[in-house]
């Protein structure tokens, strides 16, 4: 049966190849593999074991970890080869006995984080010049087979055994949860009606067949398979203009410091402090700007690897945003703030917009990491409020985290100066899920306070943001305090599933993206399925699997 | 290419009058041929063979004998006689009449047992096509002949449930059946103990006794499916599956009893010596083939079994005549699982447990054979008792693979298995020396030194008769 365990232990994102239980990372001139071979018994929770190369939030974790690692620590490879390491099997997707006694909570949040992951190759493959190879040496099943879709090429091998596979919807009664149809139709650009064979198979397609239908984009026979993907995997690498010559940096763990009296919990990563207010179901996030002198050079950049406060403060934030996600779900609101100086941030900004421009690898990964994790701000099914007050700095990168909160409010108190600055970098290096800029979906329907808004430089005080179109309510000094209060005690009082619901349909307005498509369309759905008898119910397709009797459906379309 | 169905061909599905199946077959019978001539059996296509043909599924007088080239051979279609209105026996459905066509949901697990079972038929022909060149007489020859040109048909009787219930599907399956080989590198075929090599005739007496013994209970199983083509295609080819399993049977136990006689007959107890097979050997190659046939069976918990079983498309052996009680709901079996380092039991329910429910009533089948050798041997003066291994020894697959148990299925180490590797199963020497000494007899009535004659020939024939023309 479904039980929260969401509540019984606390998850941790912070591992090392060093310690990798399921993934092995190994590094070869131009090529790095990442080979999946799942410890059976290592599952986070007790009461599945991981048969069959299935994963858990675990196992993705480790694959999360290797993909940034492979951008900040291996800058010089160009081509990344996702292989198995088991007999027969690439990957059997997520383990349905860990679904099946998951709370629903759980689930999504597992899903979310797997299609992040997933878009996280993507992005390496589109913006780091890392392409990702799947190299299917058994069979690619359910999330198998969409974590090969992620990748930006198939191949699959020819052992008259191996097939590709989407056996969600035949075998378990719900869909394939990490954008594995969407990519199918959209990335792939397999016909509907084709895709649509291919996902009501459960035992899939083997390599002449899948080539046809376009599943795979290629195949060797299992003597010339070792050969025939080192051979692609070179060919990678040189069209790319041959291995790189970046040093990469060392992605050390974060320092984290813990807390709590009875009210609150506290997290103090560097340049960032998490207040959690359980009974509340509020959290404050503070993060903290830069305190030292932008880097001149790349290789003063360089030189502070991993402790770059732009690199710092956004992993302490990305963090911050897991930790909340999965070891704090019935926080509902979570209150944004930033501490530190407004044109230290831009003078940071701009240094990493000045190198990128210069072919700088690093000042890259870093704006490519801040924008992941603003999108990662995006994804979060929580309430989010900015509040900026005087000693903030909301300026260009942090900005980006007020635009994507449902709502901001900025304290006007004519003897306390309050501002908040625009960049460059809020035009484009840090786009949300649908490619926009934040600002842009934000003025969707005012573009003359778009194009005027593009023009304001230095520091914009509360009564012209809130003007301009660019923060929420400006309340002076007499009505902040209320204000603010009235606000969050109400947000926390409505039904949580409709806030999530709302807001999400609130926040991505404009055209649509692969991604948007992928968290949207999908999600809603897998979540709305998901919950049905007809998967969880006493005799649902999920709970029935692997018993001894058939589901029991009920036939009414919805 | 035309092909004369009604001569050609002996059936009882009423060829002649059926479309979809002529034309697949047309496709599918130069295939086979193409096959046969390039994986049957080696050297032997031009000779004559004095062989059973099935020519109908008339309980007397279904099999016609007479000499024939194998490429000749009239691999037939026969399903058993049709029941009156046949019922599914168990199951979800039990009670419902038996399905005559394929139910759309049950599709894609018909096929997978289907081609499962049908790979196993070509797979066999394969490992055995050297044997030919090393018979011991020829009346064994004849029997090879007569075990490889069955499981040709055999293979054709799968095929026609895949060309005539699976459409596309089938036919391309069909043509896979013919394009994996048995050892592969590349297209092996699905079950592992079909990879095996099978180069010499104690091997190939193991494969006849243990292998084709697991396809008797797996042909079994299916003659209860709910899906009635299936049921009748296997219970007409258990009854030639039966002479496959008395070749393996009567030729161990012939082996024994000649070990045993050259035992005795040595002044040092040295079977070797007087170019024989001693006792142990034959006993380390009934440990692997019999470990390897266990392995057939699937996991000792599976859910594809328990879907099977509740489908109504796999029984039990002698489901509907053994068993009263039919949806094995509710009832549980105890398996020993191997957990924390000690073997722990553990109620699995019934229908998860259906592979472990008919790998016991098969080993219960080897250990009556077992015994009976034991007593050929002993009745020739030897002290030799042979055993089965335990189920847990040497497994591959299921429960107890990826640790070690003894020939008693006692846990011990993998360095302890490794020391006694050689004492427990066959050795690259082992190997060697019987190819060195399994030299072709082929003279009409002699037999090689290492196995004695069968106590009768084929058909009430004579063992001197000339079953092979040379």
């Amino acid at each position: 049966m479904a039980h929260d365990s969401v509540s019984t232990f606390a998850v941790s994102f912070d591992t090392h190849p060093s310690r990798y239980r399921h993934w092995q990372l190994r590094v070869d001139g131009g090529v790095a593999t990442l080979t999946l071979a799942v410890d059976i018994d290592g599952g986070l929770r007790p009461g599945y074991p991981l048969k069959l190369n299935s994963y858990d939030l675990g196992v993705d974790i480790e694959l999360a970890d290797a993909i940034r690692r492979l951008r900040f620590e291996h800058p010089a490879v160009r081509c990344v080869v996702v292989t198995g390491g088991v007999p027969k099997m690439f990957c059997a997707g997520a383990n349905i006995r860990m679904l099946a006694t998951s709370s629903h909570t759980w689930k999504v949040n597992f899903c979310k984080f797997t299609n992040e992951t997933r878009c996280e190759i993507e992005d390496a493959t589109a913006n780091s010049g890392q392409r990702y190879i799947a190299a299917c040496n058994g069979t690619a099943a359910g999330g198998g087979y969409e974590l090969a879709e992620a990748c930006a090429e198939i191949y699959l091998i020819d052992d008259g055994f191996s097939a590709v596979s989407l056996p969600e919807v035949p075998l378990l009664g719900v869909l394939p949860g990490t954008g594995g149809l969407t990519r199918l139709v959209d990335k792939r650009k397999v016909r509907r009606d084709i895709a649509d064979i291919f996902c009501t198979k459960a035992e899939g397609f083997r390599l002449r067949d899948a080539l046809k239908m376009r599943l795979v984009d290629g195949g060797f026979a299992k003597s010339k398979w070792e050969a025939g993907i080192a051979e692609r995997a070179a060919n990678v690498v040189q069209a790319a203009g041959g291995v790189g010559s970046e040093p990469g940096i060392e992605l050390k763990a974060l320092e984290l410091t813990r807390t709590s009296s009875p009210e609150t919990e506290v997290f103090a990563w560097p340049h960032l402090l998490l207040e959690v207010r359980t009974a509340e179901r509020t959290a404050t996030l503070t993060l903290q700007g830069p305190e030292g002198q932008a880097p001149e050079t790349a290789n003063e950049l360089y030189k502070q690897g991993c402790h770059a406060w732009s690199l710092a403060a956004f992993r302490a934030l990305d963090a911050a945003l897991l930790e909340l996600r999965f070891n704090h779900t019935n926080v509902g609101l979570i209150l944004l703030r930033t501490q530190g100086s407004a044109a230290q941030v831009l003078a940071h900004d701009t240094a990493l917009t000045r190198l990128r421009g210069e072919g700088d690898w690093f000042a890259r990964e870093i704006q490519l990491f801040q924008a992941r994790t603003l999108r990662r701000l995006d994804n979060m099914a929580r309430s989010l409020y900015a509040l900026i007050e005087p000693g903030s700095c909301f300026a260009g990168s942090l900005l980006e985290m007020a635009w994507a909160a449902d709502r901001s409010y900025m304290l006007a108190d004519p003897d306390r100066p309050n501002a908040i600055a625009l960049h460059a970098v809020n035009q484009g290096a840090l786009p949300t899920w649908n490619g926009m800029n934040r600002l842009a979906v934000r003025l969707l329907g005012e573009p003359k306070l778009l194009d005027a808004a593009w023009q304001l430089h230095g520091p914009v005080d509360a009564e012209q943001a809130e003007k301009a179109g660019l923060v929420t309510r400006a309340p002076d000094d007499i009505d902040w305090a209320d204000e603010v209060r009235l606000a969050i005690e109400e947000r926390v009082s409505f039904s949580p599933d409709a806030l999530t619901g709302m807001e999400q349909n609130l926040r991505l307005a404009g055209p649509e993206s692969a991604d948007t498509k992928l968290f949207g369309r999908l999600t809603a759905w897998q979540n709305w399925i998901f919950q049905r008898p007809n998967a969880v119910g006493e005799r649902g397709a999920l709970t029935m699997y692997g018993n001894p009797q058939p589901p029991v459906f009920d036939w009414t379309r919805t | 290419m035309a092909i004369d169905y009604q001569s050609k061909i002996p059936n009882n599905v009423d060829l002649a009058q059926d479309r979809r199946l002529q034309r697949a077959l047309e496709h599918w019978q130069p295939s086979y041929q193409a096959w046969w001539q390039e994986m049957g059996p080696e050297g032997l296509q031009d000779k004559d063979i004095y062989l059973r043909t099935a020519i109908s599924a008339d309980k007397d007088g279904w099999a016609h004998f007479d000499y024939v080239k194998m490429p000749d051979y009239r691999w037939g279609i026969f399903l058993a006689e049709r029941e009156g209105e046949r019922k599914v026996n168990f199951g979800d459905h039990a009670g419902l009449p038996a399905w005559q066509e394929v139910p759309g949901e049950y599709r894609n697990a018909l096929r997978r047992i289907i081609v499962t079972q049908a790979d196993t038929e070509p797979a066999s022909v394969e490992q055995q096509r050297l044997l030919g060149q090393t018979a011991p007489s020829l009346y064994d020859l004849r029997n090879l002949c007569q075990v490889n040109v069955e499981e040709g048909r055999h293979l054709w009787a799968m095929v026609y449930l895949l060309h005539s219930y699976f459409g596309a599907e089938g036919r391309d399956e069909a043509e896979e059946l013919l394009a994996r080989r048995s050892g592969d590198a590349d297209k092996p075929r699905i079950l592992d103990a079909f990879n095996q090599p099978c180069n010499d005739w104690l091997s190939f007496f193991c494969f006849t006794m243990f292998a084709d013994r697991d396809g008797k209970f797996q042909l079994a199983s299916l003659a209860e499916s709910g899906f009635d083509p299936l049921a009748r295609t296997c219970k007409f080819m258990l009854t030639e599956e039966a002479h496959h399993m008395f070749v393996g049977d009567t030729g161990l136990e012939r082996i024994l009893r000649r070990s045993a006689q050259l035992t005795k007959l040595d002044p040092n107890g040295d079977a070797r010596a007087q170019g024989g097979i001693d006792l142990p050997t034959v006993q380390k190659f009934i440990n692997f083939w019999f470990s390897y046939c266990l392995d057939l069976f699937g996991s000792e918990i599976s859910t594809n079994a328990a879907d099977f079983f509740g489908a109504g498309l796999k029984g039990r052996f002698g489901e509907e005549k053994r068993f009263t009680e039919h949806t094995a709901l509710g009832q549980h079996k105890e398996i020993l699982q191997w957990k924390d380092g000690r073997l722990q039991p553990e109620q699995i329910d019934l229908r998860s447990a259906m592979n472990e429910v008919l790998r016991e009533d098969y080993i219960g089948d080897c250990a009556n054979a077992v015994r009976r050798w034991s007593n050929a041997v002993q009745a020739e003066g030897a002290a030799f008792e042979v055993k089965l291994p335990h189920e847990r020894f040497h497994r591959r697959q299921g429960l107890y693979a990826g640790q070690s148990f003894d020939l008693e299925g006692n846990p011990i180490s993998d360095a302890e298995f490794e020391q006694k590797r050689a004492e427990w199963l066959p050795t690259q020497e082992d190997k060697d020396y019987l190819v060195r000494i399994m030299q072709p007899v082929r003279g009409v009535g002699q037999i090689a030194n290492w196995i004695a004659p069968p106590r009768r020939g084929i058909n009430g024939l004579d063992f001197e008769f000339e079953y092979v023309r040379i």
